[in-house]
């Protein structure tokens, strides 16, 4: 068996990683990669809980049905927004983005 | 150590192990498809859990449609990114730093909470195969409608402003 730790501690390291992914990475792209491993790492968590706490109830799952629809939306809208940007600037490097740069 | 203890270390390794790929890969199309293995990698921990229709969500949904996506996104920015040159910033060492210490620092509180060591409670199979409750309580008042509502305006609302942001006007 294993034990709840097991899962979190599993958890922690993804959300690390795409935190990582999210502060280091140039591209925008890699940047939204990074902001799914992260958001991967929040359902293994609720999933676990579930399962350790309130098998029988479906809210744990419910709650991870949200976040799949909530991080589909979020790519889509994401992706479209670099591609829009690639398109007027020629670039998908983050720090390149500065129109609002006071 | 049992045997699913075991097929649990060998998930966890490979999952981290192509969740870095994703993170440090130079290629963007290599990252998208090591996103893909660390993608189904967690399914396979999904199904660890008895959670066997989220699984399957989790590879058509994910691996099917987002991972897809991000493919699409690559391929048509590739041309200024090449695999030359740094993919990082130059305050990636700060990121790496930043990210170990919310690593250990989640360790040390998840090893220092109580229930953190518990086992999951035996549950009949019958049970866990609750896709049909899953289903009724989706659409039920009394369950989780409104959620499930609004859900579906934030995908429609996505959708639209998609093809929104990224209409070509000339």
């Amino acid at each position: 068996m294993i034990p709840l730790s097991w899962y979190l501690i599993l958890a922690a390291g993804l959300f690390c990683l795409g935190l990582y992914g999210v502060l280091a990475r140039k591209n925008a792209v890699a940047i939204l990669m990074g902001i799914e491993l992260m958001l991967n790492a929040v359902n293994i968590n609720l999933v676990a809980f579930w399962r350790y706490q309130e098998p029988l109830d479906v809210a744990g799952q419910v709650f991870a049905i949200m976040v799949f629809a909530v991080s589909a939306a979020e790519v889509a809208v994401g992706l479209a927004l670099v591609i829009s940007l690639y398109r007027r600037r020629r670039s998908v490097v983050a720090e390149n983005m500065d129109l609002l740069r006071w | 150590m049992t045997p699913i203890q075991a097929l649990f270390i060998i998930t966890s390794v490979l999952l981290l192990v192509s969740g870095f790929m994703v993170v440090t890969a130079r290629n963007l199309v290599r990252a998208a498809l090591w996103l893909i293995a660390a993608l189904f990698m967690v399914a396979v921990v999904f199904v660890l859990l008895d959670a066997g229709f989220l699984a399957v969500v989790q590879v058509v949904v994910y691996i099917g449609a987002i991972a897809i996506l991000f493919i699409f996104a690559v391929m048509l920015t590739r041309r200024v990114m090449q695999e030359s040159g740094p993919q990082s910033n130059s305050w990636w060492w700060v990121a790496g730093l930043f990210s170990l210490l919310l690593f250990f620092g989640l360790t040390w509180i998840i090893l220092g909470w109580g229930g953190a060591a518990q086992h999951a409670p035996r549950v009949s199979a019958a049970d866990l195969d609750n896709i049909e409750q899953l289903g009724l309580a989706l659409v039920d008042p009394a369950g989780y409608v409104v959620p499930f509502e609004v859900a579906s305006v934030l995908l429609l609302a996505a959708l639209i402003g998609a093809i929104v942001v990224a209409w070509d006007r000339n």
